[in-house]
C-alpha cells in the first residue's frame, strides 16, 4: 500500500495508481525521463489491479482490450463465412434445404449445410459472442469510465513538475514575460479554451466532453443490443400478411376486428410502357424479361363504429390512399407495407352445358361459380340441376390425389355432378383449366368453360415492431458518442512557474498534429517559441 | 435529354483527363527542390487542378441525374464513378487539415483508375427497380460512398507509410506483400487494357450450352479461356475456350466473368513484369525514394484520422441510414443479405482498427497494414460481393 502514498504531497492514492490523483507526481519511482502513460490520467483501474476472485477474473476477461477485439474479430469472420452461400431464408422454399445446397454448390455446400451455417445468424454461437461482446462493453466502461470520470473531475490546476517534464509536448521557457503569459492565455481563451488558475499554476482545457464518446457510444450499442434481444420476445412485435383482392374489403388483423381494408385498385406497372422510358431503351434491350416499375394498391380504411361486440359492422371511412413499395401506410400503430401480390387470379367462372356429342355446343344451361363464395347448387328452368361436388381453388395432383395446395383461386379445379331432368344419377365431370375429364366415359352432357374474370390481388404485409424505437435510440447514441469522440478532442496545456522558468506541457487523447499547430497559433505575438515533442526529439537522437 | 445526356458524359472524360494532368503537377511537386514547409507554384496549380477536375465530376454527376431523373448511384458503374468522385473529395477534406501534396500523387491515380474500371460496365442509364426508388436509397449510397472514400484515404495514406518505410534492401515477406498489393494495381489496368482492347475490335464469341434441358446462351467479348460447362461456340472464327469453368462457380453469367478475371490477372502480370524487367527493382523501391521528404508521424496520423472520420460517416450511411431504407421498402431493417453482411463486416473490421489504436503497438506500421486490408474489405463489398455473391443490391 505505502507505495500508492505521494511522497510529494502525502495523497493516499488507491492500489494501481500511476499518476498521484492530487499532485499529478508519477508514482513509477523511477528517476525516469519515460513519457508518461496518460491513459485514463494514470488512475487505477479495477481489471488492472485486483485479480484474486472469480468475480475479479471474469471482470478482467471481459475488460481486456485483448478480448474485445478478440470477439469483434471473431463476428466478423463468421459473419463472412455467412455470405458464401446464400442464407436458408434466400434459397426458394419450395425446395428441400440439404438437397439444394449439395445440388447447387456440391460436396462443400452440403458441408456449410450440415456445419448448419445456412442459418448462420440465428444460431446460438453467433448471438453468443455478440451477447458476449455486449457484456464486455458494458464492463469495460464501468472499468474505465467511471475512474476516468473522477480523474478528470478532480484534476487540480497545479501539477507536480516531473507530471508537465514527461509529457509528450513540453519546453522550459526562460525569457518569456508576465505579458508574454497573459497573451498567450488570451489567445487560448479566444480559442475556447476553459482556463483554470491557482497561484500562477494554469491549466487550458478544452473538449473535455469528447472523452465521454466511447462511453456514449458504448451505451448506444448496449441500447441497441438489448433491443435487438427484445425481438426474441413474441409479443413485442407483430408480424403478419393481409391478402385482399381487388374490390373487396377485409379487417386488418391485430385491430381487435375494428379497422378494415378496402381494395380499390391493384396496378403494376412495367417499364417501357411508357414515353417516359424512352432513356432506358438500350438498357431494357439488354434483359430479356420485364422490369416492374411500380406497385401500388388503393386502399381504403375503415373503422368499425359499432361499438357491440358481435353486431353487424358499421364501417365509417378513416383514410384514403395509395401504398406503395417503399411508401407504407400506418394505421392505429400499425403499419402496412407492399409486400407482394398475386396477379390476374381468378374471380369467377362461367360454365355451358351441352350434349357431348354436340358439336355446336348448344347450351342447355350456363352457370357462373364464384370462386371465392362458391354456390354449391345450379339449377335451370329446364329442370337440369348442377351439383358443385368439390372445388379446389389451387388444384395439384399430390400422390395420385386430386388436392388444394392453397386457399387462393389460382389454378381452380372442379368436381360437378349434373342431373338430368328426372334423373336420379348423376353424371360426374372433372374440370380444370386446360382439362376435362368424364371419369366413366358414359357421360351424355358436357361442361365447357365458357368464360372468365380475373382480378388481382395485393399482399400487404401488416407489422408493428415496438422494439424499433429502442434499436433506433441505440443507433442515434451511438452516433451522437461515435461523434462525440471522434470529431472533438480533449486537449490540456498547463503552465508550471517555477523561479524565473516557466514549463509548459500540452497533451490530447487524439491529433496532436491539430494541437501543435493551435499551440503555435496560440503563441503568436509573443516570444514563446515552439513546444517540443519530446517523442520525435528522441527518435532524431537515436 | 439525349443532349445532357452526352455532356453529362463528355463531362466524366475531362474530369478524367484533368485529373490526368493533375497527376503530374503532383509528381511535379516531389521534384520540385523548394523546401517542405514552402509551397511553390506548381502546388498550387496541382490543387488548382484537382478541384477543376473535381467540378467536372460533380457536372458529369448532376447532368447524369438530370438525364435519367434518378440520383447516379444505381448500377455498378455509377456507383464506382461516384465512388472515385467522393475520393477526390475525401482527399481535399484530409488535404484541407494536413496539407500533403503526396496524398493527392497518390489519390488521383486511384480516382483515374476507378473511372476507367467503371466505365467498363454497361454504361448506359437503367431504370430503377420498385424497391430502389427511394429517397433513402439516394441518401444512403451517397453517405456510404463518402464514409468509404474517406476510409480509402486511410489506405492510401498506408499505403505511402509502407512504401517509404519498409526496408527495400533485403526481400521479405513485408516486401512481397507491397508488392501484392502494387500487382492489384496492374491487374486493375490490365482488367482495362483488356476490356477496352477488344471492345474497339468488337470482339464478340456466342457459345451455347445446355443447363436443366434448356438451351442457353451466353457472349463473351474477350477470347475464352473459361467457357461455360459443355458449351458450343457458335460464332464462326472465334477462339474456342480452353478450359471448362468449373462446376462450382455459380450463376449464369459466372463462366464469363471468371473469363474476364483470369484476364485481367495476366494481362496485369504481364505488365507488371514488363515494368519490373525494365526498372530492375521491386515497384515499391522504385516509388520509395520520391517519399523521403514525407513525415512519416504525420502520414500514420492521416492514417488513423482518416478512419476517425471516415469511420462514423459510413456507419451512418452503411448502417443506420440503409437500415431505415430496408424497413420502408421491405418491412424490415436488417435482412442478412450479403451486401449488408459486408457492410457490417467492414464496420466491425475499422472498430477493431480504433480499438488496437488505444495500445501504442499497433501505431505506424501495424495500423498501416490494417489500413490497406481494410480497403481491400470495401473493394470486395463493392465489387466481389456486387459480381458474385447476389443478393438484393445487386446492380450489375
Ligand atoms: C462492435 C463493437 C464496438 C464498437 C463499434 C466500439 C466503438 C468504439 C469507438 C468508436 C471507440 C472510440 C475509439 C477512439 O476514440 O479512437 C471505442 C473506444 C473504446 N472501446 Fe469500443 N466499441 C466496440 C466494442 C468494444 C468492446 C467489446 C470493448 C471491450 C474491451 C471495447 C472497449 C473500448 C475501450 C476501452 C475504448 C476506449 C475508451 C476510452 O478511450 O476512454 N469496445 N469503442
Amino acid at each position: 500500500m505505502s507505495d500508492y502514498i505521494c511522497n510529494a504531497c502525502g495523497q493516499h492514492n488507491k492500489e494501481g495508481t500511476t499518476i498521484c490523483s492530487s499532485c499529478g507526481k508519477p508514482l513509477d519511482h523511477e528517476q525516469s525521463t519515460k513519457l508518461l502513460n496518460m491513459r485514463y490520467d494514470g488512475t487505477a483501474i479495477r481489471s488492472k489491479t485486483r485479480n484474486r476472485s472469480i468475480v475479479d477474473k471474469v471482470w478482467n476477461f471481459f475488460s481486456s482490450i485483448k478480448v474485445g477485439v478478440t470477439l469483434i474479430a471473431i463476428a466478423l469472420i463468421a459473419s463472412a463465412i455467412g455470405t458464401i452461400y446464400p442464407q436458408e431464408m434466400y434459397i426458394p422454399a419450395t425446395v428441400e434445404p440439404l438437397e439444394h445446397y449439395r445440388d447447387q454448390y456440391g460436396i462443400s455446400g452440403q458441408i456449410y449445410y450440415q456445419l448448419g451455417f445456412h442459418e448462420l445468424y440465428s444460431s446460438w454461437w453467433y448471438m453468443l459472442i455478440i451477447g458476449m461482446i455486449g457484456i464486455s462493453i458494458f464492463i469495460v466502461s464501468l472499468d474505465r469510465g467511471i475512474p476516468l470520470y473522477k480523474a478528470l473531475k478532480y484534476q487540480k490546476v497545479k501539477r507536480h513538475q516531473k507530471f508537465l517534464t514527461r509529457q509528450k509536448l513540453f519546453r522550459e521557457y526562460e525569457n518569456v514575460s508576465n505579458q508574454d503569459k497573459k497573451t498567450f492565455v488570451q489567445n487560448l481563451k479566444k480559442r475556447r479554451y476553459r482556463i483554470r488558475e491557482d497561484n500562477g499554476h494554469i491549466l487550458a482545457e478544452k473538449g473535455r466532453f469528447s472523452r465521454w464518446g466511447p462511453y456514449v457510444n458504448h451505451t448506444g450499442l448496449i441500447i441497441f443490443l438489448i433491443g435487438t434481444l427484445l425481438r426474441f420476445l413474441p409479443f413485442m412485435h407483430v408480424d403478419d400478411m393481409l391478402w385482399v383482392r381487388e374490390g373487396e374489403t377485409a379487417v386488418i388483423p391485430h385491430t381487435n376486428q375494428e379497422y378494415y381494408l378496402e381494395n380499390n385498385n391493384f396496378t403494376v406497372e412495367f417499364y417501357g410502357e411508357s414515353e417516359e422510358d424512352a432513356k432506358y431503351e438500350e438498357s431494357l434491350e439488354n434483359v430479356n424479361q420485364p422490369i416492374p416499375k411500380h406497385f401500388q394498391t388503393d386502399a381504403v380504411i375503415y373503422r368499425d363504429t359499432s361499438m357491440v361486440t358481435g353486431a353487424d359492422p358499421e364501417l365509417k371511412k378513416v383514410k384514403k390512399g395509395k401504398i406503395v413499395l417503399n411508401e407504407p401506410m400506418s394505421i392505429n400503430g400499425l403499419t402496412l407495407y407492399q409486400n407482394s401480390y398475386q396477379l390476374n387470379e381468378f374471380q369467377s367462372m362461367s360454365f355451358n352445358l351441352h350434349k357431348k356429342d354436340d358439336q355446336s355446343e348448344e347450351s342447355i344451361g350456363s352457370f357462373t361459380v364464384d370462386l371465392t363464395e362458391p354456390k354449391k347448387r345450379y339449377t335451370f328452368d329446364n329442370g337440369f340441376e348442377i351439383l358443385l361436388d368439390e372445388y379446389f381453388p389451387e388444384y395439384e395432383i399430390v400422390d395420385g390425389e386430386p388436392e388444394s395446395v392453397s386457399n387462393y383461386p389460382r389454378n381452380p379445379g372442379f368436381v360437378f355432378l349434373v342431373y338430368p331432368p328426372d334423373s336420379e344419377e348423376p353424371e360426374v365431370s372433372f374440370l380444370s383449366i386446360g382439362r376435362n375429364i368424364d371419369p366413366t366415359n358414359e357421360n351424355q352432357y358436357k361442361l365447357s368453360l365458357a368464360d372468365f374474370e380475373v382480378r388481382n390481388v395485393t399482399g400487404l404485409s401488416v407489422k408493428k415492431d415496438y422494439t424499433l424505437p429502442i434499436v433506433g435510440l441505440g443507433a442515434i447514441i451511438f452516433m451522437i458518442g461515435v461523434v462525440q469522440g471522434m470529431y472533438w478532442h480533449h486537449r490540456r496545456i498547463w503552465i508550471h512557474p517555477d523561479d524565473n522558468r516557466l514549463l509548459v506541457a500540452a497533451h490530447t487523447n487524439k491529433n496532436w498534429f491539430g494541437l501543435r499547430k493551435e499551440f503555435e497559433k496560440s503563441i503568436d505575438h509573443t516570444n514563446f517559441s515552439m513546444i517540443v515533442d519530446q517523442e520525435e526529439e528522441k527518435e532524431d537522437n537515436q | 435529354m439525349i443532349d445532357v445526356a452526352t455532356l453529362s458524359n463528355t463531362l466524366l472524360y475531362s474530369a478524367f483527363i484533368i485529373y490526368l494532368i493533375g497527376t503530374v503537377f503532383f509528381a511535379a511537386t516531389i521534384k520540385d527542390k523548394q523546401k517542405r514547409e514552402n509551397v511553390g507554384f506548381v502546388h498550387k496549380l496541382a490543387i488548382f487542378t484537382t478541384v477543376i477536375g473535381l467540378l467536372a465530376h460533380v457536372g458529369y454527376f448532376v447532368t447524369r441525374w438530370i438525364a435519367s431523373g434518378n440520383a447516379p448511384v444505381g448500377n455498378l458503374f455509377e456507383f464506382v464513378t461516384f465512388f472515385g468522385m467522393m475520393l477526390v473529395f475525401a482527399f481535399l477534406i484530409l488535404f484541407s487539415i494536413y496539407r500533403i501534396y503526396l496524398l493527392g500523387l497518390f489519390t488521383l491515380p486511384i480516382a483515374l483508375l476507378l473511372i476507367a474500371y467503371a466505365s467498363m460496365f454497361q454504361t448506359e442509364i437503367s431504370p430503377l427497380l420498385p424497391s430502389l426508388q427511394s429517397h433513402w436509397l439516394y441518401i444512403h449510397v451517397t453517405t456510404v460512398g463518402l464514409g468509404q472514400a474517406i476510409l480509402a484515404i486511410s489506405f492510401i495514406a498506408g499505403l505511402i507509410y509502407l512504401i517509404r518505410e519498409i526496408d527495400q534492401t533485403i526481400p521479405t515477406k513485408k516486401t512481397k506483400w507491397l508488392e501484392v498489393i502494387m500487382y492489384t494495381i496492374f491487374a486493375t489496368v490490365g482488367f482495362v487494357v483488356i476490356t477496352s482492347g477488344f471492345e474497339a475490335a468488337n470482339y464478340n464469341a456466342t457459345f451455347t450450352y445446355e443447363e436443366n434441358g434448356e438451351e442457353l446462351s451466353l457472349d463473351y467479348h474477350l477470347p475464352a479461356i473459361f467457357g461455360p460447362q459443355d458449351a458450343e461456340l457458335v460464332t464462326e472464327n472465334r477462339m474456342d475456350a480452353w478450359l471448362d469453368t468449373p462446376t462450382w462457380i455459380q450463376g449464369a453469367e459466372a463462366p464469363r466473368k471468371l473469363n474476364t478475371l483470369v484476364w485481367s490477372l495476366i494481362i496485369g502480370f504481364a505488365l507488371y513484369v514488363l515494368v519490373r524487367l525494365i526498372v530492375r527493382k521491386r515497384i515499391a523501391a522504385v516509388i520509395q525514394p520520391l517519399l523521403k521528404k514525407a513525415n512519416s508521424e504525420l502520414i500514420d496520423e492521416v492514417c488513423y484520422r482518416a478512419v476517425a472520420i471516415g469511420f462514423p460517416v459510413f456507419t451512418l450511411g452503411g448502417l443506420i441510414f440503409a437500415s431505415i431504407w430496408a424497413q420502408q421498402a421491405w418491412d424490415r431493417y436488417w435482412g442478412w443479405d450479403p451486401k449488408e453482411v459486408w457492410a457490417l463486416i467492414t464496420f466491425f473490421f475499422y472498430a477493431i482498427f480504433l480499438h488496437l489504436r488505444l495500445s501504442r503497438g499497433w501505431h505506424g506500421e501495424k495500423s498501416a497494414w490494417l489500413a490497406v486490408i481494410g480497403f481491400g474489405i470495401i473493394m470486395f463489398n463493392l465489387i466481389v460481393v456486387n459480381l458474385v455473391l447476389a443478393g438484393l443490391h445487386s446492380y450489375a
